[in-house]
């Protein structure tokens, strides 16, 4: 509570309300009411993962049981198990290197591409990064079951959709990007007698790799977490990645062998986060023209 | 020299955007090309497996006018429109009801805590949506713990299975599921609110409420816009929060019907024709969206 004229002061709930230079308790109080509604539960379901019995709301001890100890239903033995935690990872690698390169490429073409035919490109890109996502993929899912294509439900199908929906990640941030550096580095180079080629690769790509480097992260923490899109376009359960598993089994009395796959998910997209974040802030380390905090690593600028 | 450098830029940029283009045009519009030869096309009257007609002028609406007919009011379909509206529009009401407040007291108000606030408001992007629905999946078990702290050790016996149908229970698990992809875009947005211009309102006399009203709403208008679209959005086409939280058709909404269509052999057609209607009745909005993300970026260009 901050010091005011005397004889304005007034104690009280009312001179509380009336003091501008409060602090903004209920906002705060707000605030931390919503993050531990939002993050509680969670940590509930992880901990479960280390239950030594079966229940998933009775605490009954610590133990590594459902991660590799049961020799039958832990993920490590478990093969449906693993096969799923495989399955998210490599989606995850796949989609991230083809989509991220794809959208880079796309937002360079298109910032500089000046007509009809890249707005109206851009649009298209900007419709499928909201598009409700069950219409894309109930849409693919037709293209691929009627149409003899080269691919068929499984990986590569999955893979497709996910770039699809995904390649507008990439595509927005490094057209943001894009938006502050400005053309004024670029038009130096050339000056100095760069072609447009070279200043593109060795002036403008530079100043662009934190941004595509932040969407990679992005695009991996994003597509390991999917589900829509792949469970669609999934050929069986091989091809079922961990969201899959978790729907399916969510409400058919799971063992927290399934908490226990959730928790090893959250800990590759925690992985990925953290050291992406540390490595963000190395590589923007001597640069300020561009954000260097959590936020502008999360695109949020 | 002149001429033709500027001839080369202008195949260089085409050629990047080329294979971002081409792969939305193949796996984005075509999919949807194809819902439509199917909602318009045939059904084999043996297997009843639909048979595309990719010839616009051979289309056949009997399968687009059975579902049309069906969701007037008297149809099978329109209360889970009805639903789908209703929980939509309250979900969003209530996610914006928490990330404003939220937004705003971590943008503008949070000090130095700014940096850990950000990072916990963004965890849940990377916790797979899943993963958070199976926590309280867990939690609302019959002898989950949420049943057990509302008794009170045994005070009281609640004895409420949360899970079986309840509207409640899946208009939270809405906002629970979408709400930090509200928050996200109206912190950038309050991020970016001129402080000078608060400065102004509150030296020119208006107090607190007044200065936020017709200052601080009327700035943050298209943010608040773009964000609960961003969140409706993909709520119109969600049905595993619904499988997930309640699993029963007394809370089905239009993803149910998609998906369930999807799944039974023969009612391709309709599913297709539902992916239809939701595409219709989504499309203004993203069109909006899109128009005010372009116009946002003509101002920071």
């Amino acid at each position: 509570m901050s010091v005011m004229t005397p004889e304005k002061t007034l104690r009280g709930p009312v001179g509380w309300w009336r003091d501008p230079w409060r602090r903004p308790r209920i906002l705060a109080g707000i605030t931390i009411a919503y993050l531990v509604w939002s993050l509680l539960p969670v940590l509930i379901a992880v901990m479960f993962s280390f239950n030594d019995g079966r229940s998933r709301t009775n605490w009954q001890g610590f133990s590594f049981r459902w991660y590799w100890g049961d020799q039958t239903k832990s993920v490590w033995h478990d093969a449906s198990l693993h096969t799923a935690l495989l399955q998210t990872l490599k989606l995850g690698l796949l989609s991230t290197l083809i989509a991220v390169p794809l959208g880079v490429l796309f937002a360079i073409g298109v910032d500089r591409w000046r007509g009809r035919l890249p707005s109206g490109a851009n649009v298209l890109m900007l419709i499928s990064f909201v598009i409700p996502e069950v219409l894309l993929a109930v849409a693919l899912l037709f293209m691929v079951t009627s149409l003899a294509l080269p691919f068929g439900l499984g990986t590569s199908a999955q893979v497709i959709g996910l770039v699809t929906y995904q390649v507008a990640y990439p595509a927005v941030l490094v057209r943001a990007r894009l938006a502050t550096i400005g053309p004024q580095y670029e038009e130096a180079a050339m000056d100095l007698g760069a072609s447009q080629l070279d200043a593109l690769r060795r002036v403008t790509l530079p100043m662009l790799m934190p941004a595509i480097f932040a969407s990679t992260v992005l695009v991996f923490a994003d597509v390991i977490d999917d589900f829509v899109l792949v469970r669609y376009l999934s050929n069986g359960s091989a091809t079922e990645p961990v969201s899959v598993k978790i729907y399916n089994t969510a409400r058919a009395a799971p063992t927290p062998a399934l908490n226990a796959l959730a928790t090893l998910l959250l800990l590759a997209a925690f992985a990925a986060v953290v050291i992406g974040y540390l490595v963000f802030r190395r590589m923007t380390r001597n640069d300020d023209t561009t954000g260097r905090g959590i936020a502008a690593f999360a695109g949020e600028t | 020299m002149l001429q033709r450098s500027r001839q080369r830029t202008n195949r260089l940029w085409p050629v990047l955007a080329a294979p971002g283009v081409g792969w939305l045009l193949l796996f984005f519009l075509a999919p949807l090309y194809v819902v439509l030869a199917i909602v318009f096309g045939q059904r084999d009257p043996v297997f009843r497996t639909a048979v595309p007609v990719w010839n616009p002028l051979q289309w056949d609406p009997t399968q687009f006018t059975y579902v049309l007919t069906r969701i007037g009011p008297d149809g099978v379909y329109f209360p889970a429109l009805v639903r789908t509206v209703v929980y939509v529009a309250a979900a969003s009401i209530l996610c914006l009801c928490i990330a404003f407040p939220v937004a705003y007291y971590v943008s503008r108000l949070a000090g130095r805590h700014k940096g850990l606030l950000i990072a916990l408001l963004i965890a849940p992007f990377w916790i797979s949506y899943m993963m958070r629905m199976l926590a309280w999946v867990n939690l609302l078990q019959n002898d989950g713990l949420f049943n057990r702290m509302l008794s009170f050790g045994g005070l009281f016996d609640p004895n409420v299975d949360w899970l079986t149908g309840q509207p409640v229970v899946v208009i939270l698990g809405l906002v629970y599921g979408y709400v930090p992809y509200m928050i996200l875009p109206l912190y950038a947005g309050l991020d970016r609110l001129s402080q000078s211009m608060l400065e102004a309102s509150r030296d020119l006399g208006a107090n607190r409420v007044s200065s936020f009203v017709r200052v601080t709403l009327p700035m943050c208008r298209p943010t608040i816009m773009a964000a609960v679209l961003l969140t409706c959005l993909p709520m119109l086409g969600d049905y595993f929060t619904n499988d997930l939280l309640s699993a029963s058709p007394k809370t089905a909404m239009v993803g149910n019907l998609i998906n369930d269509s999807v799944q039974a052999p023969g009612q391709t057609g309709q599913a297709g024709a539902f992916v239809m209607l939701v595409l219709l009745a989504t499309v203004l909005p993203m069109v909006y969206y899109v128009r005010v993300t372009l116009r946002g970026d003509e101002v920071r260009t």
